[in-house]
């Protein structure tokens, strides 16, 4: 008997679709509910930010750095004014070290809530989010009241900080420290730990961890897969060697090593990490002045520089050329979601639908950071 | 473990699960909410809060470094030398205003609210207030001029500046001229073969008139910023950040209206 | 237990037609309150406060402004629509839903149609809701429409067999498909309630018939149908206006159908939980519209606390753990009736 005739569909999610975080359109060609392949394609967002940074002077562009990725704004400033720094070979104040570092690991918790609130939205769940909102606008606050901004900062400059930290910063960190490991209680009940959660994301795009590496994956995407690699210690940068936490590894104990509930997990432990980096931070800032290696005129000696951070998506690098003036020559920057989108099609052959869902969300990309 | 005690374990593990979630669910149903009724009531921005900039034309000398320090060029600024017997008085700083400021406008559309325009004025006239409710059905209404000059004073401003400009030229030239000429007079007398100097220095280039973008002189209307508001020209000098009372606390008490 | 229309009116078409119509006015206004509580709670449970402002005292005209918005919005039928089809969908998904409504005795002094064989009656209707989801899936002539009203179709049968089932064993102890004599099988004190009989096995069978009947509603965690994040909004993507305002409103009657049976299978029906204190043919209707309500709310309590199942993992639940489960239970509540 002949074999039945099908079809494999070709099904369009996006660039407008409640699930795909930011504007990204995922060809999937599918056959029945099984995905045999999915193509994403990028650029709905692209502003042309490396153009952009030629024409302007160095101090300016750290504005357009907050806009690649306007989840971790605090993350991107920080990697840019490192590069920077490197390239004009100053040394920062102490206070600005530190004031760096618990600003990036507030940024860290914060884009890591919406990370997870988002998920549990696309899976299903919305109360979470709400939950996660809510703690999200405390550490909103403590920005706001530091820099005068709620998402885009401009708050970290070549050489030192926009503004010194207010007179109740380390009070009012310390309470929001007290009562986050909380929420991340509850987040662990309503939806880490519950029993459709897990077995929606469990043995879910499975990222084997030779695959991780060889697709330059980074971050928790990387880590998710078994891979013990977090730039906050293998290659220190600022003052993070003077701290004392654990980097988070996927263990694969809901299902496969590298599924999607690793992922999500390792952003939820992570979050506690940062909890404790903060907590041991807060008590220790140094005397200073924040604004005293902040250069009249940056104007960088011709060379060029590569410098890399640890986002809260991955590997955030930016590659910066010299020619001499006020103005750099080539700003690249290094964007963990570019990269991990292309781990798109390796991840999702063979799952469900509904499954892309959740491996598009698991691989955390925002679209800011993927296009720029 | 076999499948059997897995299948049931399982089993006993989903209902576990969904009833710690609905305790959660539970415990929220019965907790104050945290948000609060915007309008009626307002969560206060503090100090520092980046919003809508306000310009304190009193105090501007016209340096031209906010519109410099502008990533995305918001700031248009032109300016108008001031005639040597006028005076325009002393900032709050106590520095002297030489220079009239024919335009000084910020288009909002485009202003990124960084706050890098804040740190080089010096003499801090130029700052952010705490006011971000003032969207607009036009986008031309989004341009915002903060001069305190009206456009017959503009016009006047710019005409004397480009006279005393080309008065100034034309002296210059005199006296170079006047100078060339005694040069080549004298060298007339020497009998030396020296090669002929040019007989005159050649005139320096008329002076290009002070403001390029000289269009905002035109009388009343300026014809490519169309339309800009002159009657929204001065902001209430109230809205400085500070003390702003009317933001009212977390808890939601509705106050009036806040402006 | 008498229908005191057919009692005042005798039996002709006049009396039938108010017999049917009765329950509509109760769909109506108890759809109103759905909407405005499901509103209300979802957002206490987020810890926000929901509908503040349209009619003044905490957004209570919230549902009434809805209604009218649909009401008056555009009817738009995609050009390449099945039209007799898209048009009769939602008119079989609400005739379904309303259907069951007949055999649901409001108190023993009302009931739609008082059928010997109500339970049967009402499993049987409420399956041309099936039908009206496969026609709206598919004269929507769109792709994810589609897939969302076969997904429904799969899941609504499925979970029709552990329903079924369900009911079956608390017919087997009530001895009748009546749903009358199974509400004066349960008189007296709540402890005669069928919940608490033949302990653990009619709570088993309740646990699995809410499940169950949680399913056939698509209300979360099993509502893969209009899965919002992941088709749009399923096989009623196109629809808009009334046409949406009657899927809607199917939804929310489907809601109290279910947690009525519930109530009359399980709670003891109109039957107040004290005796004969509070009982009578008015309070018995208060008493139903309470058990189902509060039924109602443990619905909306799910919705806002799980994610939801994947397409497989549903099937898996219903053929794989309830059925098998039902099953034991049908055999062991009726191996304990019969040796009683």
């Amino acid at each position: 008997m002949a074999e039945l005739h099908t079809e494999e569909m070709v099904l369009n999610m996006g660039p407008q679709h409640p699930s795909t975080h930011g504007v990204l359109r995922v060809e999937l060609v599918v056959d029945g509910e099984v995905v045999v392949d999915a193509i994403p394609h990028i650029g709905y967002l692209h502003r042309c930010f490396e153009k952009h940074a030629e024409a302007m002077n160095y101090q300016q562009v750290v504005p357009y750095c907050d806009r690649m990725d306007y989840v971790t704004s605090m993350n991107n400033d920080h990697a840019y004014v490192l590069a920077v720094e490197k390239l004009l070979n100053i040394q920062v104040p102490e206070r600005v070290e530190y004031i760096r570092v618990i600003m990036a690991e507030l940024q860290r918790i914060v884009s890591h809530l919406v990370a997870i609130g988002t998920y549990g939205l696309d899976i299903g769940a919305f109360t979470p989010f709400l939950y996660c909102f809510r703690d999200r606008e405390m550490v909103l606050d403590l920005f706001e009241t530091t820099c005068g901004a709620r998402l885009l900062y401009n708050y970290m400059w070549p050489g030192g900080l926009s503004h010194d930290i207010p007179a109740d910063f380390v009070e009012k960190t310390k309470i929001f420290v007290k009562q986050f490991p909380k929420t991340v209680k509850e987040l662990n009940d309503l939806l880490s730990y519950n029993e459709i959660f897990v077995k929606r994301t469990a043995n879910v795009g499975v990222l084997p961890a030779d695959v991780a590496i060889n697709y330059a994956a980074s971050g928790p995407v990387l880590r998710g897969s078994g891979v013990k690699w977090d730039l906050r210690k293998d290659a220190p940068y600022s003052v993070y060697p003077k701290f004392d936490f654990d980097v988070v590894v996927g263990t694969g104990e809901m299902g496969t090593l590298g599924d999607c509930w690793d992922r999500y997990m390792v952003r939820v432990r992570e979050m506690e990490q940062s909890l404790r980096i903060i907590e041991q931070a807060i008590d220790k800032i140094p005397e200073g002045n924040v604004q005293a290696a902040i250069p009249k005129r940056i104007r960088p000696p011709v060379g060029e520089v590569y410098v890399r951070s640890e986002a809260p998506r991955g590997e955030l690098g930016y590659y910066i050329i010299s020619d001499g003036s006020q103005n750099p020559f080539r700003v690249k920057g290094r964007a963990p979601s570019f990269v991990h989108i292309g781990l798109l099609p390796e991840i999702s052959r063979g799952y469900l639908i509904a499954d892309m869902i959740a491996i598009i969300g698991s691989i955390d990309i925002v679209l800011g950071d993927c296009d720029r | 473990m076999n499948p059997t005690a897995r299948y049931f374990r399982n089993i006993g593990k989903g209902f576990w699960t969904v009833l710690i979630g609905m305790k959660v669910t539970m415990r929220h149903l019965f907790t104050p909410a945290v948000t609060i009724q915007y309008p009626d009531a307002r969560m206060a921005i503090p100090e520092r809060g980046r919003n809508r900039l306000y310009v304190n034309m009193d105090d501007c000398i016209g340096c031209d470094q906010c519109a410099m320090a502008c990533p995305v060029d918001c700031i248009t600024i032109e300016t108008a030398k001031s005639l040597p017997t006028e005076d325009l008085g002393v900032t709050s700083t106590g520095q002297k205003k030489r220079l009239w400021v024919t335009q000084f406008d910020i288009d909002f559309g485009k202003c990124c609210y960084c706050g890098l325009c804040v740190p080089p004025c010096p003499t801090e006239c130029i700052y952010m207030t705490n006011v971000f409710e003032f969207s607009d059905y036009d986008r031309k209404n989004l341009i915002y001029s903060f001069i305190t000059l009206t456009p017959d004073e503009v016009a006047q401003k710019d005409k004397q500046a480009r006279e005393a400009e080309r008065e100034a030229a034309a002296k210059k030239a005199a006296a170079a001229a006047a100078a060339a000429a005694q040069k080549a007079a004298q060298a007339a007398q020497k009998p030396s073969p020296s090669p002929v100097e040019p007989p005159q220095k050649p005139t320096p280039p008329q002076a290009p008139p002070v403001q390029p973008a000289t269009s905002t002189a035109q009388p009343s209307t300026s014809s490519d910023l169309p339309s800009v508001p002159t009657d929204k020209k001065v902001e209430n000098p109230e809205v400085k950040p500070g003390p702003e009372p009317p933001s009212s606390a977390v808890n939601g008490s509705p106050e009036g209206k806040v402006d | 237990m008498h229908n005191f229309i057919t009692y005042y009116l005798g039996t002709g078409v006049l009396s039938s037609l108010l017999s049917s119509l009765l329950p509509i006015l109760f769909v109506f206004g108890y759809a109103l309150v759905a909407m405005y509580l499901e509103l209300k709670i979802s957002a206490h449970m987020q810890d926000r406060l929901g509908p503040m402002r349209t009619g003044k005292w905490h957004g209570w005209a919230q549902p009434l402004a809805d209604v009218v918005k649909l009401l008056q919005k555009e009817d738009t039928i995609p050009t390449a629509a099945d039209k007799p089809l898209y048009i009769l969908a939602p008119l079989l998904v609400f005739m379904g839903s309303y259907a069951a409504y007949a055999a649901i005795p409001f108190s023993p002094a009302y009931i739609g149609a008082d059928i010997n064989l109500g339970v049967f009656y009402i499993i049987a209707v409420s399956a041309i809701v099936v039908l009206g989801i496969l026609m709206a899936g598919w004269s929507s002539d769109n792709k994810w429409s589609l897939l969302g009203a076969m997904r429904t179709a799969a899941q609504l049968v499925s979970y029709e067999i552990p329903s079924s089932l369900a009911v079956l064993s608390v017919v087997m102890v009530a001895g009748s498909l009546n749903l009358n004599d199974v509400c004066s099988a349960q008189t007296g004190w709540f402890w005669n309630w069928f919940i608490f009989g033949k302990f653990p096995f009619l709570f088993i069978t309740f646990v699995i018939y809410f499940i169950a009947s949680l399913a056939e509603t698509n209300r979360s965690p099993f509502d893969i149908p209009e899965a919002e994040s992941e088709l749009v909004a399923g096989y009623h993507t196109e629809y808009s206006g009334m046409r949406f305002a009657f899927f809607y409103l199917a939804e929310y009657a489907n809601m109290f159908t279910v947690a009525a049976i519930a109530a009359v299978l399980f709670f003891g029906g109109w039957n107040s939980p004290f005796g004969t204190f509070m009982s009578g043919p008015i309070w018995g209707a208060f008493w139903l519209i309470t058990k189902g309500m509060v039924l109602v709310l443990v619905q909306m309590w799910l919705r806002w606390t799980l994610p939801r199942f994947r397409v497989d993992q549903l099937m898996y639940l219903s053929w794989k753990i309830l059925t098998p489960f039902a099953l034991a239970d049908l055999v062991a509540v009726g191996l304990w009736t019969v040796l009683r």
